[in-house]
């Protein structure tokens, strides 16, 4: 008579059911694809605009003067229609599509992109009702260019603001 | 002669690549998942300029002010505040927050986000009103310009 002894133990191979990990895992995928937002790159012009104490005694001589850079705007639509630069020393008016290329150019001609560039401030004078993209297309002639090499060469450091000007009606 | 019986063919499809793909794509939103809703509203369209490029360093204390077109503000809640003035108290509470914590409200920038039409009189009736505060530093958002 043969006997048949039954081998006792673990199994070879222990089946695991994937499945509700996996529908997890898509679940979360689900949650990520849904809730990602693509947004465009942003970047910053720095400012420092402490509310300034009256000068006590004579100006500094070594100072060289801000550039002053007045914007006038069509009160109805608020589109740039003057750009002018230090208007009360003659001024000199920049208009046309590359008007923005011609200040920079202007500003590189005068000031260069050395030590009185950074020593050199802009002051942005504008109409209350200007659009504020004007004020970012000022600020970015006036701060540098980008050579066709992609590289970023600074210009003007220091912006400042002149006084808010009324809202006309 | 024997004839065996075929019966239907099972095709075992071998699923681990298709698992392997999803675990990578898991891993891609988690890392690029970005819950700071509040610093981004959609209703501004930033104006955009090639100089504009991301900072080195994230900001040590960024207050971000958000301007729409109409010129409304919005501080990271849901309200829209008419006026500069209107924002007034909620900035002097972040100035009372910051120098509880102990630091100097010079560590603060104001990161001002304004829609391109909005009148840049009311962005600097803002910018007036934390000078006011004694807030120093500023920085104007703009949309990067890729060259691409």
């Amino acid at each position: 008579m043969a006997i048949k002894i039954k081998k006792r133990g673990l199994p070879d191979k222990i089946p695991i059911d994937m499945t509700p990990m996996i529908d997890i895992v898509f679940q979360l995928l689900s949650f990520f694809c849904m809730t990602l937002r693509v947004s465009e790159a942003e970047g910053d012009f720095n400012i420092k605009m402490p509310l300034a104490a009256p000068r006590a005694g004579a100006p500094d001589p070594n100072l060289v003067p801000p550039i002053k850079i007045r914007m006038r705007a069509d009160p109805a639509t608020g589109n740039l229609v003057e750009l002018v630069i230090n208007e009360s020393a003659g001024g000199i008016n920049f208009s046309g599509a590359n008007r923005w290329a011609n200040l920079n150019k202007h500003i590189r001609d005068n000031i260069g992109e050395g030590s009185l560039a950074a020593a050199t401030e802009v002051e942005l004078d504008c109409d209350y009702a200007l659009k504020y993209e004007y004020v970012i297309e000022a600020i970015t002639a006036v701060s540098g260019r980008v050579t066709p090499t992609g590289e970023v060469v600074k210009l003007v450091e220091k912006i400042k603001f002149s006084p808010p000007r009324q809202d006309t009606p | 002669m024997k004839i065996k019986a075929k019966g239907p063919d099972y095709v075992e499809i071998d699923y681990t690549p298709m698992i392997d793909m999803t675990f990578q794509l898991v891993a891609f939103f988690m890392i690029l998942i970005n819950f700071s809703e509040g610093e981004q509203d959609q209703r501004v369209q930033l104006p955009s300029s090639a100089l504009a490029k991301p900072p080195d360093a994230p900001l040590e204390v960024p207050i971000t002010i958000q301007l729409v077109q109409d010129g409304r503000i919005s501080m990271g809640d849901d309200k829209l505040y008419p006026t500069a003035e209107s924002i007034r108290p909620l900035l002097s509470n972040e100035k009372y927050v910051l120098e509880s914590q102990g630091r100097s409200i010079e560590d603060a920038t104001i990161v001002i986000r304004a829609h391109k039409d909005v009148k840049t009189g009311q962005v600097q009736k803002v910018i007036k009103v934390c000078q006011e505060l004694k807030f120093q530093k500023f920085s104007l958002r703009a949309k990067s310009e890729t060259g691409y």
